[in-house]
């Protein structure tokens, strides 16, 4: 016992002396020096997640069916082909409606749902309200195929009425993005403290008022923050779509893209579909960038709390 | 009106009834269809084989089970090989997802100075591109004649073109590692954000160097982000179906989602009771770190107050 003791004692002197010759021999480099390893590591990273997207969409304006072989620049896949094309092919205009139709739609329940879901369990506290919160953090996180399942079977034993098709996507879809708005509007609640509604309830507002006068008001910005979210969210959407689609009339675009590939018609047509998903959500993301900086200018904050804000970090 | 807030203490109701719509809608839409699992699980199957859904616990039946413990070790059975590849591919996947995204969301979290906005919407960009869009940026470049091959070729690194899409378990592993890792970055990036650069200042006067700094001061300080950040890979990635159909479509790189999947969809019904127990045993599986999650995000929103 005592010897082992002793023997650690001296090992960690020797370590000690060996460090402390060590520094004696090396001059000390600049521990405040730039991380050019880490920079390069993280260009290369980029570079790997960014490049192979742009040459899939620089194929999409392939002029011929090859998505490796560049054959020059057209419109061929979006509109000048008469039988392929996005704007000519039944099929996938009908993906490009059914996505813009599903995102309008969902965007329009999920938001004020989860919104007054949110002040409505912040304020409230019982035992329900904190079990309604968790069931809600635990749909953010459960995978969504076991959702998708639990949808499917709901629709086509319990609630037939539902059935599969463009109803049920869009419950599917409210359900699985409405912790979007919930939890960012919880999380902002907190931030903004009880003291302005306090002082609003004092001034003689009755809860409706202290909501409509003070409280949506404070609250735009994160209420903005995830219309875009979920907006974009069901653009990209794919395992709930998939499970719980019919027919093309319902089929939004990420799953047809999906079954055309897997049943071996790919093509520079997937790409422009893919390009056109592509651009909805930038533009979607570009505008919510804008108006988020816009809706918090003279806040403290930046850029950067902006970007993190509708990327759901924040 | 003579004591404070008051009136909001009085409208209690008020805050129920705001809540109400959403607790409901999650009750019919959340709740509900969890327990139509259990009833299929438990159910029967009619005249024709087709599973009918029991509603009353005390009639739940055992044969959907009998016939999934079937698949998974009678004489027939094809579902333990498929269990475990999914748990190889997940688990190569999720680390080579860390070892790439850490040291990225690192960078850009502490050195990127100046040029942090820059690098942080490049870092975050693939977020908003939609899976599929990704999945077939990389079928255009493995394809024989695409030009992953051309460039290999080309350095003289193979000699004949490789057939990357004919059912590789690699392909599918770095498909689904580049599917994920942008949900990881994001968490990975916002934990090591939040870190006080004061600690590691402290770290540094107190004389630990760069490495020892980030050994001793940075890792653990972002360990709850690595924790939280690797469940929001994992679990999707344990239920992916369509990265495996697209990048391989061989049943040499099916996995468990795929089983669950074709259950639904491609049986005609006939399935759909094992379907459902496939996806209770899967959802018991991976009850405990969900319920981890909950209450790591409860805890730290209440910590923020």
């Amino acid at each position: 016992m005592t010897s082992a003791v002793t023997q650690y004692r001296a090992q960690a002197d020797e370590a000690q002396t060996d460090r402390t010759m060590l520094g004696r021999l090396r001059p000390r480099r600049n521990p405040w020096r730039h991380p050019w390893f880490l920079e390069g590591f993280t260009w290369l990273y980029l570079i790997w997640s960014l490049v192979p997207v742009a040459l899939a969409i620089l194929f999409s304006f392939n002029n011929g069916k090859s998505q490796s072989v560049w054959q020059g620049f057209s419109w061929r896949w979006y509109f000048q082909d008469p039988v392929n094309s996005v704007l000519h092919n039944p099929d996938l205009h009908a993906a490009v409606v059914q996505t813009l139709r599903l995102s309008l739609y969902v965007t329009l329940i999920t938001v004020p749902l989860g919104v007054a879901f949110a002040l409505g369990i912040h304020r409230w506290r019982g035992s329900v309200a904190l079990s309604a919160n968790f069931v809600m953090i635990l749909s953010f996180v459960i995978p969504e195929l076991i959702f998708g399942v639990a949808l499917f079977f709901v629709f086509t034993k319990l609630f037939t009425g539902v059935g599969l098709g463009s109803l049920a996507e869009v419950l599917a879809l409210v359900t699985w993005n409405v912790s979007w708005p919930a939890l960012i509007v919880q999380a902002r609640l907190t931030t903004i403290g009880r003291q302005y509604e306090e002082a609003a309830a004092d001034l003689g507002a009755t809860p409706g008022q202290v909501i409509y006068r003070v409280m949506i008001r404070m609250l735009t910005p994160a209420i903005f923050a995830s219309v875009i979210l979920v907006f974009s969210g069901v653009i990209d959407d794919f395992v709930l779509v998939d499970l719980l689609s019919s027919n093309s009339s319902n089929t939004p675009m990420s799953v047809y893209i999906y079954s055309q590939q897997r049943g071996g018609n790919g093509g520079p047509a997937l790409n422009a579909l893919g390009t056109i998903m592509l651009v909805m959500s930038f533009v979607a993301v570009i505008i919510g960038y804008l108006g988020y900086r816009w809706l918090t200018r003279g806040e403290r904050g930046s850029r950067i709390d902006a970007l993190t804000t509708i990327a759901g970090e924040g | 009106m003579t004591e404070p807030s008051r009136g909001l203490r009085q409208h209690r109701l008020f805050w129920v009834a705001l809540a109400a719509p959403g607790i409901i809608w999650l009750a019919l839409l959340f709740i509900v269809p969890f327990y139509a699992i259990l009833a299929i699980a438990g159910g029967q199957l009619d005249l024709f084989g087709n599973p009918v859904a029991v509603w009353n616990p005390l009639h739940w039946s055992s044969a959907n089970f009998t016939a999934a413990w079937r698949d998974v070790t009678g004489a027939s059975a094809f579902v333990g090989p498929i269990i475990l590849r999914t748990l190889v591919y997940v688990a190569l996947a999720s680390l080579i997802s860390l070892l790439i995204a850490y040291p990225a969301a690192y960078f850009v979290a502490r050195f990127a100075g100046r040029r942090k906005a820059l690098f942080l919407i490049l870092l975050i960009a693939p977020f908003w591109i939609s899976y599929m869009m990704r999945m077939l940026a990389w079928i255009d470049l493995l394809q024989t004649d695409g030009y992953v091959n051309k460039a290999l070729t080309g350095m003289h690194l193979i000699s004949q073109p490789v057939d990357w899409l004919g059912g590789l378990g690699f392909t599918v592993v770095l498909g689904l590692v580049y599917g994920y890792i942008p949900y990881l970055i994001i968490v990975l990036y916002a934990g090591l954000d939040r870190i006080d650069p004061a600690l590691i200042e402290a770290g540094r006067d107190l004389g630990l160097g760069r490495v020892r700094t980030f050994v001793r001061v940075t890792l653990p300080l972002s360990r709850q982000a690595i924790l939280t950040g690797m469940l929001i890979t994992v679990l999707p990635m344990l239920g992916d179906y369509f990265t495996n159909q697209l990048l391989s479509g061989t049943t040499g790189t099916t996995m468990f989602g795929n089983v669950i999947d074709d259950q639904l969809t491609s049986s005609g019904g006939v399935l759909e009771g094992q379907g459902a127990v496939f996806s209770l045993l899967f959802l018991l599986v991976l009850i405990a770190p969900m319920i981890y999650y909950v209450v790591a995000t409860n805890r730290s929103s209440r910590s923020a107050t």
